[in-house]
């Protein structure tokens, strides 16, 4: 009885002992944000590592670039294009954004419409994103290629300082191996849109449990970080 | 032990209680008309094809720096406000997320000192050109 009494005047309530304590402790009630999803506080962290992630890329690509004494390649030149006999500069990186961009206006249409209930839009305009997301890393693929023919390799290139190639390939690489895997996961989201899995509440393949149209937005949250970093990359790789 | 079990469970009453007003809570769906994505759309196009053109003219020194930065953080910008609904999240997402990638502006700052201070070590052994 007297136990209850503490308890009733906001004294600590007793705790489970050992590990069950420590999780009790950690885990009750302790929510910070606190009208969003666990599913989207998640995304966000993980972006937010991400960050870091590109964050030290682009740092020891400065560092390198600073360090060297050998003149760095211009971006300019070497990502030009010849069309119609024509050399425009950069002209394939600007495509390239464009595209990106693109892909990210449909897939913000997107998450409206899951919002909305609109299945059927919601999954195309998914589509259309993975769509451009697939022709963005089709272009990347071609502008290795072609970088390749050249002669840049990590450890050198026929223009300028040898870390130039390493940067490139270390850099771009990366952001299109994100974009390749947003592809997929946007393709698997949107079949379970177009199937009604949202609605129904049929349990995921991996995780079992019921999901809610948040998930296109969870989605959407990664693909525009795609779209982020790139703009990042494009400005201090590309046009820097 | 009784007593414990007992508040262990009013706990868990507590908790289950919570959670569908939580929930309820978190359904706080990200609605915005069409138009307004269409408009940021069109800013990033514009923003895109302006940082482009810092290129395309051959701009240099500090005026290219400076336009390439503006641009790139209004893109960036509008892209974490509105496609990425941060604008409506609650300040504590939106503190909690973003302030940590700012700091990383000190780690910009180290770097510039050792990276400097490696070129002047090379430059001081091997001259100053290949």
């Amino acid at each position: 009885m007297a136990e209850t009494t503490v308890t009733h005047t906001g004294q600590m309530r007793p705790r489970p002992a050992g590990w069950h304590g420590i999780a009790a402790d950690w885990a009750s009630d302790q929510r910070a944000f606190k009208n969003v999803s666990w599913g989207k506080a998640m995304m966000w962290i993980f972006l937010l590592s991400d960050t870091f992630i590109f964050g030290c890329f682009l740092l020891s690509y400065m560092t390198a670039r600073i360090s060297t004494r050998v003149p760095w390649p211009n971006p300019s030149e070497v990502f030009a294009l010849r069309i119609g006999g024509q050399e425009i500069p950069l002209i394939l990186i600007a495509i390239m954004t464009f595209v990106l961009i693109s892909s990210s206006g449909t897939m913000a249409m997107a998450v409206n419409f899951g919002y909305r209930r609109d299945r059927r839009k919601t999954a195309i305009l998914m589509l259309l994103t993975a769509a451009l997301g697939a022709t963005f890393v089709g272009m990347q693929a071609f502008e290795w290629t072609k970088l390749i023919t050249e002669g840049v390799r990590p450890w050198g290139n026929p223009w300028g300082a040898a870390q130039f190639g390493s940067c490139f390939f270390m850099i771009t690489g990366f952001h299109g191996t994100h974009v390749t895997i947003g592809v997929i996961f946007l393709i698997i989201v949107a079949r379970k849109v177009w199937r009604g899995d949202y609605d129904t509440g049929r349990p995921g393949f991996f995780t079992s449990r019921k999901g809610r149209y948040e998930n296109v937005e969870i989605m959407g949250l990664y693909w525009h970080f795609v779209d982020l970093v790139w703009v990042f990359i494009f400005a201090f790789f590309y046009l820097w | 032990m009784a007593e414990a079990t007992a508040n262990g469970l009013g706990q868990h009453a507590l908790h289950a209680h919570d959670a569908p007003v939580a929930a309820a809570h978190a359904e706080v769906h990200q609605e915005h008309p069409i138009k307004l994505y269409l408009v940021v759309w069109a800013w990033l196009f514009i923003l895109s094809t302006c940082s482009y053109l810092v290129d395309y003219f051959g701009l240099h020194g500090y005026l290219r720096w400076s336009l390439i930065l503006i641009f790139m953080i209004l893109k960036a910008g509008l892209i974490v406000a509105v496609f990425m609904h941060m604008a409506w999240e609650r300040l504590a997402l939106a503190y909690a997320i973003i302030l940590p990638p700012i700091l990383v502006l000190v780690f910009v700052a180290m770097m510039l000192f050792e990276a400097d201070y490696t070129l002047l070590t090379r430059m001081t052994f091997f001259g100053a050109g290949p």
